[in-house]
């Protein structure tokens, strides 16, 4: 029997009558975790992990009918054992185990390999269908450790320091911009932020996550000298807005997955591109799908059609899943473009 | 080669000149000479014949990567770009290679020209295997010929100059044939362009050409013209000839002949070998090489400017059977014989002319082609007309003399370099392209910035009259270049949604998009479908109007033939 099928309203558990990640409202969600594409408001009932309770409160309103599971606690609806298991993309971000009359199925929702310091670490988990994001399923995506990337962003804050720039650093609030925040050398120069991120900074703090202090950007005037010792993170959105004007002559840098590529870097028109991203490269994805010792394979958005290929190549048992994810503007690398 | 790899990123990365500038004087100053001997040979646009076949690549590449075929080419279309997708896909290397860029193009990637498949599948996996991404990438790009980076050959030279301290125009009039293929960069070639300014600049020279100046296009009405360039008096008036714009030098009892790309084409055109009697040491001509209707039957008045015969050049695309020869046999000269048509000339009696006006120089090029009195050198004819609307009444004949409109030459102008309007300015006043409506029928991905955007299409016209039962669309030509971006995110979408089949990178798209496609040339030929060979096709307009029942027929097509 199929743990969970697509429906108009997502994907759907039939006999646990409850939707993971539904893109339109229903009774009962269970939510993988809180990115925008995933996390939908006007859910009658909420389920997450317990580690993203304050981001989905943040996100989603505070009032949500909200019910948490810490990792690996087990709940069982309707004959259905429902669990939490780390998925390593932000905080609180999870893979949902489901377990029906001995068959077991994972959702996996967004997920990275490897272990980040503001997370949780992906934690693979045996099952017999495992259901699989795609975002970077193409071999030309692998990743650099972070470490490395880390050092590359440090050298061009450095850098721009010396000749008296600001660094203005474009990422997405919530995760990737933590992420930075916790990797990067603070002993450099002053950090700031955009409104969008600091209120994320908050709640990774309280979660324990050991971040720098940083300061609010909108708190300085155009010609402040602190400014050009400064790295500044900000939404893509703030990119060509009159919000950027303070900096004066700025150096501007995008960090994403997608940066790997010159044509997305060139389109991006930034200064610099870092390959930084909160998804699974090809190789992770390969190895997160043998980990989990899955015959039958679902994939969800990305490039679906590429790794069905591959994995029946394989021998496995896969197939591709229409959902309604990725349309989040962290996931499509160039949304006027390819739209 | 990790600092040209370095000095590549860093040009790719940024659109501002001044930093790329700043980034290529950088490199210059640090790099050995024979390795900057190299880098601007391939900076202004130089590019050695292929060296391994694009097939034995991928097939090297999808065998290392342990990668089906399928993937890699998923992969490609991804990256819009093959040695981007090469350096992405193979293991990264462990070691980098700190070699320079001279020694990796003598000693490891030129020998590998003509080597077999087998030898390339030893050589070719280790010689990766010392590259970092960067440089593997770069290297890729060497060995196909594909290496090209935002920097105009203008601004090469003024990084140079920058570096050593010289006059730009010095360094550009250096620079000139630096890119032919015929002999190797070194780093005393390299020295030489950045050495000291000498006395006896001019008496080195051998055969160098000097940098060809570049006409603008006129494209204002005609009645304008009055106002805009002032009396037709003031102006020398030719036809545009559609052939090989040229410098025949004679120096030291040697002649060489200089294409438009500062190729050297000298062996290409054995007959103007004549010249070397004929023309006096020292002397420097511009002008076109064309194919000529029947040289024997030029008579006397040919070499009489104030009659010039009427012209009787025969089409490009038969020049352009001739240059695709490797070897030029009896017949073939004999079928398709070239003359120079002369406009200019850049030097006499071994001085340098180019900052004598206009008149001055014309005149004295008319006396020496009429001394000359060969049958391979012709004055372009000067045009005459009582003003500017007498002139474009002739300028309507341009296509059926085969020629591509006017040139108009200020009197006054002196000669000077690339496209450059401080010294005088040439204008070219071409005719109307000709146009057709036709269908987008396949649609195949861009490269680079257009990577992953679906902007390079074919097109296609009816193969009978509307009112023809059963008739179908007949690809005759494809064109990449004409829309605005915003147009060509709609096309995309478009194609995407109405794609039909896949051919690998091509998309079959059902016939729903109509537009006007403009060509310079059109000409019968055996290897395209159609039967029909357009030159320069573009798009002029969608047609967002016309539905594709009433685009052109093959019909349309035959007509412009003539």
């Amino acid at each position: 029997m199929d743990l969970v099928i697509a429906r108009p309203e997502g994907l759907y558990c039939p006999p646990g009558d409850f939707y993971i990640d539904p893109w339109r409202p229903v009774a009962r969600s269970v939510i993988t975790h809180a990115h925008g594409d995933h996390a939908r408001t006007g859910n009658q009932h909420y389920l997450a992990a317990a580690p993203g309770e304050g981001i989905l409160r943040s996100r989603l309103g505070s009032d949500i009918n909200l019910q948490t599971l810490a990792y690996g606690e087990r709940l069982k609806h309707q004959g259905v054992t429902l669990s939490f298991h780390p998925a390593g993309h932000v905080l609180g971000s999870a893979q949902v185990r489901l377990e029906y009359q001995g068959e077991v199925w994972v959702a996996s929702g967004d997920y990275k390999v490897e272990p980040d310091g503001t997370c949780a670490p992906f934690e693979p988990v045996r099952c017999h269908t495992f259901i699989t994001e795609s975002t970077f399923g193409l071999p030309i995506y692998r990743w650099q450790p972070q470490a490395e990337i880390f050092a590359e962003i440090n050298q061009w804050w450095r850098g721009n320091i010396e000749v008296g720039k600001a660094s203005v650093l474009f990422c997405y609030s919530f995760g990737k911009a933590q992420r930075i925040l916790h990797g990067i050398d603070p002993s450099l120069g002053p950090i700031l932020v955009h409104g969008a991120v600091e209120p994320l900074n908050r709640v990774y703090r309280k979660a324990g996550i050991a971040l720098p202090p940083t300061l609010y950007a909108g708190d300085f005037n155009k010609n402040d000298p602190l400014l050009r010792q400064a790295l500044i993170l900000a939404p893509p959105s703030a990119g060509g807005s009159t919000w950027m004007r303070r900096f004066g002559d700025y150096s501007d840098a995008f960090a994403s997955g997608w940066m790997r590529l010159r044509g997305t870097r060139r389109r991006r028109g930034v200064d610099r591109g870092f390959v930084l991203s909160d998804h699974a490269d090809w190789p992770g994805l390969l190895w997160a799908i043998e980990q989990t010792g899955a015959e039958r394979v679902m994939v969800t958005h990305g490039s679906v059609a590429v790794l069905v290929r591959h994995l029946r190549e394989q021998g496995l048992d896969a197939q591709g899943f229409s959902t309604e994810y990725g349309d989040d503007e962290e996931e499509s690398p160039m949304p006027e473009v390819t739209a | 080669m990790k600092a040209f790899a370095r000095l590549y990123s860093e040009l790719d990365a940024t659109t501002s000149s001044n930093a790329k500038l700043a980034a290529m004087q950088a490199y210059f100053a640090e790099a050995a000479p024979q390795d900057a001997a190299w880098a601007v040979y391939f900076l202004s646009g130089g590019r050695p014949r292929q060296l391994v076949p694009v097939r034995v690549l991928r097939d090297m590449a999808v065998k290392i990567s342990g990668l089906s075929e399928w993937l890699f080419e998923e992969s490609y279309q991804a990256v819009g770009d093959l040695a981007e997708t090469i350096s992405l896909i193979l293991p990264e290397s462990p070691h980098s290679s700190d070699d320079g860029l001279a020694l990796w193009l003598e000693e490891k990637l030129l020998p590998l020209r003509g080597e077999t498949p087998e030898v390339l599948g030893e050589r070719l996996p280790a010689l990766w295997a010392q590259l970092d991404r960067a440089s593997l990438m770069l290297c890729i790009k060497l060995i196909t010929g594909s290496f090209r980076v935002g920097v105009s050959k203008l601004l090469v030279t003024r990084a140079l100059a920058a570096m050593a301290g010289l006059d730009s125009k010095r360094v550009a009039q250096r620079l000139v044939g630096y890119t032919d293929l015929s002999h190797r960069p070194t780093a005393e070639r390299y020295l030489q362009l950045i050495a000291p300014e000498s006395s006896d600049e001019h008496a080195q020279r051998g055969g160098q050409p000097y940098p060809f100046f570049l006409a603008h296009a006129l494209s204002a009405p005609v009645e304008q013209f009055e106002t805009l360039l002032g009396p037709v008096s003031d102006w020398q008036v030719e036809w545009k000839w559609d052939g090989i714009r040229a410098q025949v030098v004679k120096r030291e009892g040697r002649l060489w002949v200089w294409s438009r790309g500062e190729e050297l084409v000298t062996e290409r055109f054995p007959e103007l070998q004549a010249l070397l009697h004929s023309l006096p040491d020292g002397t420097v001509i511009d002008g076109e090489i064309v194919v000529w209707k029947d040289p024997s039957a030029i008579t006397e008045d040919a070499f009489d400017a104030q009659q010039p015969a009427p012209p009787s050049v025969q089409p490009f695309a038969l020049l352009q059977q001739r240059i695709g020869r490797k070897t030029l046999g009896k017949k073939i000269l004999e079928d398709v014989p070239v003359v120079v048509l002369g406009y200019d000339l850049l030097e006499w009696q071994g001085e340098d002319w180019r900052s004598r006006p206009q008149a001055e120089r014309r005149a004295r090029l008319e006396q020496l082609i009429s001394d000359c009195r060969s049958p391979v050198l012709l004055p372009s004819p000067v045009l005459e007309g009582q003003d500017w609307v007498d002139l474009a009444r002739q300028r309507e004949a341009s296509r059926s003399l085969g020629v591509e409109g006017m040139m108009l030459k200020a009197r006054d102008s002196l000669y000077g370099v690339g496209r450059t309007k401080d010294m005088g300015v040439w204008w070219k006043w071409k005719v109307e392209p000709f146009s057709v409506d036709a269908v987008l029928i396949y649609a195949q991905r861009g490269h680079g910035r257009r990577a992953s955007l679906y902007s390079d299409y074919t097109f296609a016209v009816w193969d009978g009259p509307p009112d023809s039962s059963e008739r179908n669309l007949v690809p005759f030509a494809k064109a990449y270049s004409g829309l605005t971006d915003e147009e060509m995110r709609k096309v995309d979408s478009i194609v995407r949604k109405t794609t039909v089949e896949k051919f690998g990178p091509v998309s079959s798209v059902k016939p729903t998009l109509v537009f006007e496609l403009g060509f310079e040339g059109i000409a019968l030929s055996k290897r395209h479908k159609s039967g029909i060979a357009v030159r320069f096709p573009r798009m002029l307009r969608w047609r967002q109007d016309k539905p594709v029942d009433e685009a052109d027929s093959l019909a349309t097509l035959q007509d412009l033939l003539g």
